[in-house]
């Protein structure tokens, strides 16, 4: 039987020094992360109306959207916080708004479609969402609390299954992977919203996915070669996993690059979001998880533990 | 691990099965899924409102007006008790959600006490709703117990609903959903609506009809002022013909919830009326009412504005009778609608509001269906590419993999969103994880010199505990935003958690079949991707 020749991304036996690269790594992200809390502080997160309230309406137009139109009109409406944006083929365009003078509530999203509509022949909503201020605050609170939750139980399930001090580098990897991702939402001016939640707890799932891989491979070889220092076991086992990260990885992008061909798309921000969030992941999972086992050592001999004698008590 | 066990073949044919016959009605046109017979399901996809188009609405319930209404309906039933018990008091008065009053004789405080021993309700599980205080100074005061208040407003959100319910199933929209979220708020659904503003029209209104007496001694002037006898009320009047407002007795003769049925009609001109029908009690009441009051006049008072004030000609004994005011055809048959259904126990507050259109949606179904097919068709080029036969067998996976999960998808009507979508392409990727999993370990196994079929098994052995702690924790965090997330993020949530599942299943037992088969047809010396 004959066989095609395979592609392979990756040589058999690798030999990378991961530890050796660790320093140099601890400071790329202490960068990043700096950077990102920058980016947060200076130019903020682009919150969609999910979380500060406001309005988004989807407008259509049979020809071009005349957007420096449609802003004039808005201001002249005496709408605050207004924004016109071209979208796709660009007879669409999306507006955002915070209020409108002398319109309370949902009013006011209706005032303004009505005008819209009458002073641009044609145009047509097609699209619309508001929110009032007071669920937005619940849903930050929600997420935060759904957060902090969903951490805390991989923590316990990690320490389970491995050790403590995995749980907590995984646990500093995948905030480590939060803090750039937002770090990314305000960067690129992506417009957060309940769905960016969605994409951003599934960076977490597939960084933690990657963190219990990784520590599934450590630990065979940690009960392997009991009396080869860590940081060796660790390049041993990443070097062997290698292949396996890169062909993974390659898959997840693949995976979501069909979404390319619609750049105007809601799915592009999520998948966009996504994509960034597997190469830090990845990342993270070797210069983060890692790392924090490695200075904090582990226990070699837990597979000779003596069998716990049973004291009786009188 | 690789051997053909017949539980095995059987689970995986069960599955492929399974994945055809539920996916099967999303890809047949409507003709065709109308002549399936009627043993195979029919439902398809179910699709989330950013998907399909449609209306969404947040609403709370303002229980703190109906909090006000039960003290002010208190205050009242404390005025009219003590007068019946002839004990003279004053400062009568809601204030910081207590109602409090003064007894001026100090030695009346006591049948005072007993006199309100009938105010108030029960509560459900046996008590009274208020307690009574006394206080220094002959004061009194009446709270609700805090069990009542709960009561009150788990009460009014499900009649709420189901007041919303009849009232949009009047109008005509496709399953809307209605479902209580959180306390006090009430999320509606309307897939393929795309005027919330007639949604809104509907549900904006309480429709709390009453009749009440108008109290005509009181002159325009002190009304003006707000000088009015306690038991009476001012209540501005929409009909205003030269009457701004009109002052009416407190005491409702008959309210709305003693109409037995309402509908649009015309009165003698031609203009558009309700007539509606009392039930016994009400009828009743309306006659003792009409007789005693003829000449003198009564107002109905709809969301405490007068629409219509007529002077009494004779008693109305028949229980029946029209509103007629300054109404438009729409308008009448909307209030007819309204008054049908039922008042709302409180007022209703939009606070989201979310529409959708058919065009926006289909656009949005389009790009997540290249998106997801571009992304497996890659995803299938790239294994084979990798893993060549073994990635001919993965790829074979997935697809029962993306069958099961369509399949599983319309089986449970889960409603599948946009971020939906997204979830699906990277489980696509997860799952494929687990054979590459599988692969490398039989590619590490072979290297170290394992014959090709204990590669292959060790394999499947070692990568085992590395799948299913990876899929564990994806697993819990799926579960968290099932229980913390708001509807699109739930969405998410089960398609992930269904993908988990569909996924470890193909990616071991379906490829574990197909490798072992081909053991067994080719009897190889070699592992195709050693």
């Amino acid at each position: 039987m004959k066989f095609w020749p395979l592609i392979r991304l990756v040589p058999r036996a690798t030999h990378f020094n991961f530890v050796g690269l660790a320093p140099f790594a601890a400071i790329l992200s202490a960068l990043l992360i700096v950077g990102s809390c920058a980016s947060v502080v200076v130019q903020k997160v682009n919150f969609g109306v999910d979380f500060v309230g406001g309005t988004t309406m989807t407008v259509t137009t049979p020809g071009p959207a005349p957007l420096a139109q449609i802003r004039a009109d808005l201001a002249a409406m005496g709408v605050g916080g207004g924004e016109v944006q071209g979208v796709g083929n660009g007879n669409v365009a999306n507006v955002r708004f915070k209020d409108v003078k002398g319109q309370t509530g949902e009013a006011g999203p209706a005032f303004v479609a009505q005008q819209l509509a009458a002073k641009i022949p044609g145009l047509k909503v097609t699209g619309q969402s508001f929110v009032g201020g007071t669920v937005s605050n619940e849903l930050l609170i929600g997420g935060l609390k759904a957060l902090g939750a969903a951490l805390g139980l991989m923590l316990i399930y990690i320490w389970f299954r491995f050790q403590l001090q995995f749980g907590l580098g995984a646990i500093l990897a995948v905030l480590h992977d939060v803090v750039l991702t937002v770090g990314f939402l305000s960067v690129t001016r992506i417009e957060v919203s309940m769905t960016s939640i969605a994409a951003l707890l599934t960076v977490i799932g597939y960084s933690m996915n990657e963190k219990v891989i990784s520590f599934d491979r450590l630990r065979e070889n940690l009960r392997k070669y009991k009396t080869t220092p860590l940081a060796e076991v660790i390049n041993l086992s990443e070097n062997e996993r290698l292949s396996r990260t890169v062909i993974t990885g390659t898959t997840a992008l693949l995976a979501l690059s069909g979404s390319i061909f619609n750049p105007a798309s809601a799915l592009f921000s999520l998948t966009a979001t996504m994509a960034f969030g597997i190469l830090v992941g990845t990342y993270s999972s070797i210069y983060v998880a890692l790392p924090v086992i490695l200075l904090w050592g582990v226990s070699r001999d837990e597979e000779e533990a003596q069998p716990v004698k049973l004291q009786q008590r009188r | 691990m690789l051997a053909l066990s017949r539980w095995k073949i059987i689970v995986v044919l069960a599955s492929i099965v399974f994945g055809i016959v539920f996916s099967l009605p999303n890809v047949l046109p409507d003709s065709a899924l109308a002549r399936l017979p009627g043993f195979l399901p029919h439902a398809r996809l179910n699709l989330g409102l950013d998907l399909q188009g449609g209306s969404s609405l947040l609403l709370r319930v303002k229980t703190e007006d109906l909090r006000k209404e039960r003290l002010n309906d208190v205050a009242e039933e404390v005025r009219t008790s003590l007068r019946g018990a002839q004990i003279t008091f004053s400062e009568l008065a809601v204030t910081n959600g207590v109602v409090g009053f003064r007894v001026t004789d100090a030695t009346q405080m006591d049948a005072a006490i007993s006199a309100l021993s009938r105010v108030g309700g029960q509560l459900k599980g046996g008590g009274r709703d208020i307690t009574i205080t006394r206080m220094p100074d002959q004061r009194v005061r009446i709270a609700f117990v805090p069990q009542a208040a709960a009561d009150d407003a788990r009460n009014a959100v499900a009649q709420s609903i189901e007041i919303i319910r009849r009232r949009i199933d009047a109008l005509g929209t496709k399953e809307p959903d209605i479902r209580q979220q959180g306390v006090d708020r009430i999320t509606i659904e309307a897939p393929g609506e795309s005027d919330p503003q007639k949604l809104r029209d509907v549900i904006g209104q309480t429709a709390k009809l009453t009749f009440q007496m108008v109290d005509e001694t009181v002159n325009p002037q002190d009304a003006a002022a707000g000088r009015v006898p306690p038991d009476d009320v001012v209540i501005q009047n929409s009909e205003n013909r030269g009457e701004p407002f009109l002052v009416l007795k407190r005491r409702v003769i008959v309210s709305g919830e003693m109409l037995t049925h309402a509908q649009q009609g015309y009165d003698e001109n031609q203009n558009a009326d309700i007539e509606f029908r009392f039930n016994g009690a009400g009828a009743h009441r309306f006659a003792d009412a009409t007789s005693q009051n003829v000449g003198k006049r009564f107002a109905i008072v709809l969301d405490n504005r007068v629409i219509s004030a007529p002077v009494i000609q004779g008693a109305i004994i028949g229980g029946s009778g029209r509103i007629t005011g300054n109404f438009t055809l729409a308008d009448a048959n909307q209030l007819a609608l309204l008054l049908n259904s039922g008042a709302l126990p409180a007022p209703l507050e939009v606070i989201e509001q979310g529409t959708v259109g058919a065009e926006l949606g289909a656009d949005a179904v389009r790009a997540g269906a290249i998106s997801l097919a571009v992304g497996a068709g890659l995803i299938l080029a790239f294994i084979v590419l990798a893993y060549g036969l073994f990635g001919v067998f993965a790829a074979l996976a997935l697809v029962v993999n993306l069958l099961m999960m369509f399949g599983a998808l319309s089986m449970t009507q889960a409603t599948l969103t946009l971020p939906g979508i997204a979830g699906l392409i990277l489980t696509m990727a997860v799952a494929v994880d687990a054979n590459v999993l599988i692969y490398e370990r039989m590619r590490d196994e072979a290297n170290a010199g394992r014959t090709a079929i204990a590669a292959a098994d060790m394999g499947y052995r070692r990568a085992m505990s590395s799948i299913l702690d990876a899929n564990v924790t994806t697993l819990i965090s799926a579960l968290i935003m099932f229980s913390f997330g708001a509807g699109p993020v739930k969405g998410f949530a089960w398609t992930l958690s269904i993908g988990v599942i569909t996924s470890v299943f193909s990616a071991i037992v379906v490829t574990q079949l197909l490798i072992g088969w081909w053991f067994r047809v080719a009897k190889p010396k070699a592992l195709p991707i050693a």
